[in-house]
Order: structure tokens, then C-alpha cells, then sequence
């Protein structure tokens, strides 16, 4: 039983190697670039425009109206980071519907990987928005005592991103797989459209997620007596 | 193990890059489009918003211009009326004015015309008496208008009161040229010996006569010297005659010049 597409192995060489999930990452890193280049090759800024560029608009405004929502008031600034996120979680779920294809966020190695970036991100954009200061100062709140839960919370939600996802993907893809040696018509099919819908769900929740922790570490902490 | 951790490694460097490639070819594009439309909505709403305004401001204008067109204009008129009631009511007086003179020139005329008729009819009167007198004279007794006329003038001079007569004689006396007897027809030798004899009886001395005959004097004799003058014609029952005549042209014409009575205006009155 193949719980990760990171077993599946084209070439190896000592620590290096080349399993499916670099690969399905690479083929939907060409497919994201390749059609948002096409697309965006010939951007109308007029009235009239294609139903592409509509789709594409539709989509990125969306993902900057979440951004504002959660909390962030200049979400062009986190825009390509959160918005990739989506989108490339998204396109991993989507992609299911294709036959031999294996989701690259069905590895633990891809959402850990994806957990690690948030990780760093968010200390990195809290210092960008309050200084290095005022940002660790944040972990020391209400008091000093809670440094230590703090950060174990930052670590356990980052690992409760990487395993949620790994565990919907991974659990998806191994249920349909199940599924197939069992009732090999119809089920599978149903399955994988609750598949695609559990995708969809998955890629809102990380990226809304993450939002909420870069949201809650760029929110300038003011003093109490300024608060009274 | 489940974590592979070369593969973290690829996919946080293939992640990395797929934000870069998702900023460089979507959002970055898409969103400069967005915000040039976005552009140039507000300058086309922007120009709208002022092409209104300025619409507004010239209906504005327009509007104020109409009224007082219409002010302008309604002035115009009232003053075009009143210019073409004066000249209305000048043009009513001057006429009036005209009828009155036209009427009062129809009245000279008239006039003119019943006093050249009265001449005419007081001549061809005249003409009628002296005929009539003379075929009656003629016919009665035996003698003519011219003899009968000399023998009254001689009569009258030598009924002349004192007075005149001195005055008269003294006129005679003084006189450098001869004394003048006009007549309104030529005098006989006879008749002219009467006449100087007369004279010559009454005045006591001998009077030079010059004889002239002038048909104006209307069937008369008078003596003229030296701005003293004895006359005697028919011409005063004549001017009689006229003045009976024109009394009773003149009553006819103002019954013509008053309009004639209204009978339900009379009978108003009367009731």
C-alpha cells in the first residue's frame, strides 16, 4: 500500500532523487505559468475582454477580498504568497480528475514543505509590519510565562497544517483507490467528485489559515493603559 | 518514514518559484489591468460628473437668458402697442382734422356757390325789373325808365334839405374840374339839360357837368364833386330784395347743416 507519491521514485542519486510529487509539482507549475502567461499575454484594459482574462480577474480579486476580510488591510502585499497557496493546492486537487495522476499534497513532504513556508512567513511579514521588537515581544504575551506555549503553538499549527492536508489528500486519493478494487464504475466517480470538493475545501482552509496567522502577527499590539 | 525531507526541500524551492512565476505572469498583470480600468472609470465618471455640471451651469445660463428674452420681449411689445396706439389715436386726430377742414371747405364751397347763384339770380332779378319797369312805364304812361329816373334824380336835388345842400355847394364852388354825373345808361341831350338846368337852379349858378355813363350803378344817377356825392338808384330796393332772398337760402341751409331729428329719441323724450 502507497500512502505517498514520494515512493514512487523515476531517479536517484545518493540524497538526490526524482519521485512523482517533483514531478506533478513541476507539470502544475507549467500549467499554472504557462496558462496565466497565455492568458495574460493579451490583457485588455478596456470594457471588452476575453472570458479568461474575466475568469482570472474573478479569481484574483476574490482572493484579495478574503485576504481584506481576514484582517489584512494591504492584501496586495500578501497576494502572490496566499494567493499562490490557494491556487496551487486548488490545481492539485482539481487535477485529480485526470487518470494516473497522483495530487503532489497527497505527500506529507509537499504540505510540510507548504507548513514551513508559512511558518517562516509569518514572523517574517510580523517583523516586515511591527519591527523585530515589538514582533517577539508578541510572544511574550500576556506575559512572559506564556513564551513557551506560545511557541509550541506555533510549531503545532504548523504541523496541524501539514498533516490536515496530507490527511484529506492522502485519504482521498487512497479511498478512491480502495474504492476501485472493490465497485470499479460508478462509486469511484461519485467519491472523486467528494474528492474534488474536499480539495477545494482544503486549499480555502490552509490559505485562509495562513492568512489568519500572518493577520494575527502583523497586527500591532498596542499597550494596555492605551487600550483603557 | 512519510516525510522525505529532500523532497521539503524541492517543493519549498518549487514553491518559492511558483510564487515568483504567479507574480510575474498573473496577479501583477491582472491587477495593473484591473487598475487601469478602474482609471479610467472614475476619469470617464469624473468627466461625466463635470460635463453635467457644466450642462447644468448652461441650462442654467440658458434659462436665464430665455427669461429675460421673454422680459425683453414682452417689453418690446408693450411699448410696440403703445407707439402704435399713439400713432393710432394721431393718425384718428389727423384725420378728424382733415374731415373737419374738408367739411369746413364743403361749407365755403357751398356757401360760395348760394351767394354766386344769389349774384346771378339778384342780376338776372335786376334785369327782369328793369324790363318790366320799362314795358310798364312804356306801356302805362307813355314815357321811358331813363327819362322817368332823370326826372326823380331832379326831383331829388331839388328836395334837398338846406344842409346838404350847402355842404353841396361848397363842394361845387370849390371843385377845380367839372362836377361828374355817371348814369348807368347814356343820357340824352334832353335829359342832360334838365339835369344842368336843375342844378344850375339850384346851386344859383352855373355848374360844369361831365357826363359818364356806368352800367354798375344799377339803373341809377349820381353827382360826384369833389368827394361829395347825391345819388339816387334802385339798387337799395334791390339790396332789399337780396338780403330777403338770402334770408331764405340761409334758413334753408341750416335746416340742411342740422341732422334730422330721431324719432325714438323724441319719443323718449316725449313719454
Amino acid at each position: 500500500m502507497r500512502l505517498s507519491p514520494d515512493e514512487i521514485i523515476f531517479w536517484q542519486n545518493g540524497f538526490f532523487k526524482l519521485n512523482a510529487t517533483i514531478l506533478f509539482t513541476w507539470g502544475l507549475m507549467l500549467v499554472l505559468a504557462i496558462g496565466a502567461k497565455l492568458i495574460t499575454r493579451h490583457l485588455s484594459r478596456d470594457h471588452q475582454r476575453s472570458r479568461w482574462q474575466n475568469l482570472l480577474e474573478i479569481v484574483v480579486t476574490n482572493i484579495e477580498e478574503q485576504i481584506e476580510e481576514v484582517g489584512l488591510p494591504q492584501p496586495r502585499k500578501y497576494l502572490p504568497f496566499l494567493g499562490t497557496l490557494f491556487l496551487f493546492i486548488a490545481v492539485a486537487a482539481l487535477a485529480t480528475i485526470l487518470p494516473g495522476y497522483e495530487p503532489p499534497t497527497g505527500s506529507l513532504s509537499t504540505t510540510a514543505a507548504l507548513a514551513l513556508c508559512v511558518l517562516v512567513a509569518v514572523p517574517v511579514f510580523g517583523i516586515q509590519e511591527q519591527g523585530v521588537g515589538s514582533y517577539f515581544k508578541s510572544y511574550m504575551q500576556p506575559t512572559f510565562i506564556m513564551l513557551p506555549f506560545n511557541i509550541i503553538s506555533e510549531v503545532s499549527r504548523t504541523l496541524a497544517l501539514a498533516v490536515r492536508l496530507f490527511g484529506n489528500m492522502m485519504s482521498g486519493a487512497m479511498i478512491i483507490a480502495i474504492l476501485l478494487s472493490i465497485t470499479p464504475f460508478l462509486f469511484p466517480i461519485v467519491m472523486t467528485l467528494l474528492g474534488l470538493l474536499t480539495g477545494m475545501v482544503q486549499a480555502y482552509i490552509f490559505s485562509i489559515l495562513a492568512t489568519v496567522y500572518i493577520a494575527a502577527a502583523t497586527r500591532v499590539i498596542k499597550p494596555r493603559l492605551e487600550r483603557t | 518514514m512519510l516525510i522525505d525531507w529532500f523532497t521539503v526541500i524541492a517543493q519549498v524551492t518549487n514553491f518559492l518559484v511558483l510564487v515568483w512565476l504567479m507574480k510575474r505572469f498573473l496577479y501583477q498583470p491582472i491587477l495593473d489591468a484591473i487598475d487601469a480600468r478602474e482609471k479610467r472609470i472614475a476619469a470617464t465618471l469624473a468627466n461625466a460628473a463635470a460635463q453635467q455640471a457644466e450642462a447644468a451651469t448652461e441650462r442654467h445660463e440658458f434659462q436665464h437668458k430665455n427669461e429675460e428674452f421673454a422680459r425683453q420681449r414682452a417689453a418690446l411689445f408693450n411699448k410696440a402697442t403703445q407707439e402704435a396706439q399713439a400713432e393710432h389715436q394721431r393718425l384718428l386726430d389727423e384725420a378728424r382734422q382733415d374731415a373737419r377742414v374738408l367739411l369746413l371747405k364743403r361749407q365755403e364751397t357751398l356757401r360760395d356757390d348760394a351767394r354766386r347763384l344769389n349774384r346771378t339770380i339778384l342780376q338776372r332779378t335786376q334785369q327782369e325789373v328793369f324790363a318790366i319797369a320799362r314795358k310798364v312805364l312804356g306801356d302805362l304812361a307813355g314815357t321811358t325808365l331813363e327819362e322817368r329816373l332823370s326826372a326823380v334824380f331832379t326831383k331829388r336835388l331839388r328836395q334837398l334839405d338846406d344842409q346838404t345842400k350847402s355842404v353841396l355847394a361848397a363842394a361845387l364852388n370849390s371843385a377845380t374840374t367839372p362836377a361828374l354825373v355817371r348814369s348807368a345808361f347814356d343820357l340824352s341831350a334832353a335829359q342832360r339839360a334838365t339835369i344842368q338846368n336843375a342844378l344850375n337852379e339850384i346851386f344859383e349858378a352855373e355848374i360844369s357837368l361831365r357826363f359818364e355813363s356806368a352800367p354798375e350803378l344799377i339803373s341809377g344817377i349820381e353827382l360826384v364833386s369833389n368827394g361829395q356825392k347825391v345819388a339816387w338808384s334802385i339798387a337799395d330796393y334791390l339790396t332789399a330784395m337780396e338780403k330777403g332772398i338770402s334770408e331764405v337760402l340761409d334758413g334753408k341751409e341750416d335746416a340742411d347743416a342740422l341732422p334730422p331729428p330721431d324719432p325714438l329719441l323724441e319719443e323718449r323724450r316725449g313719454s
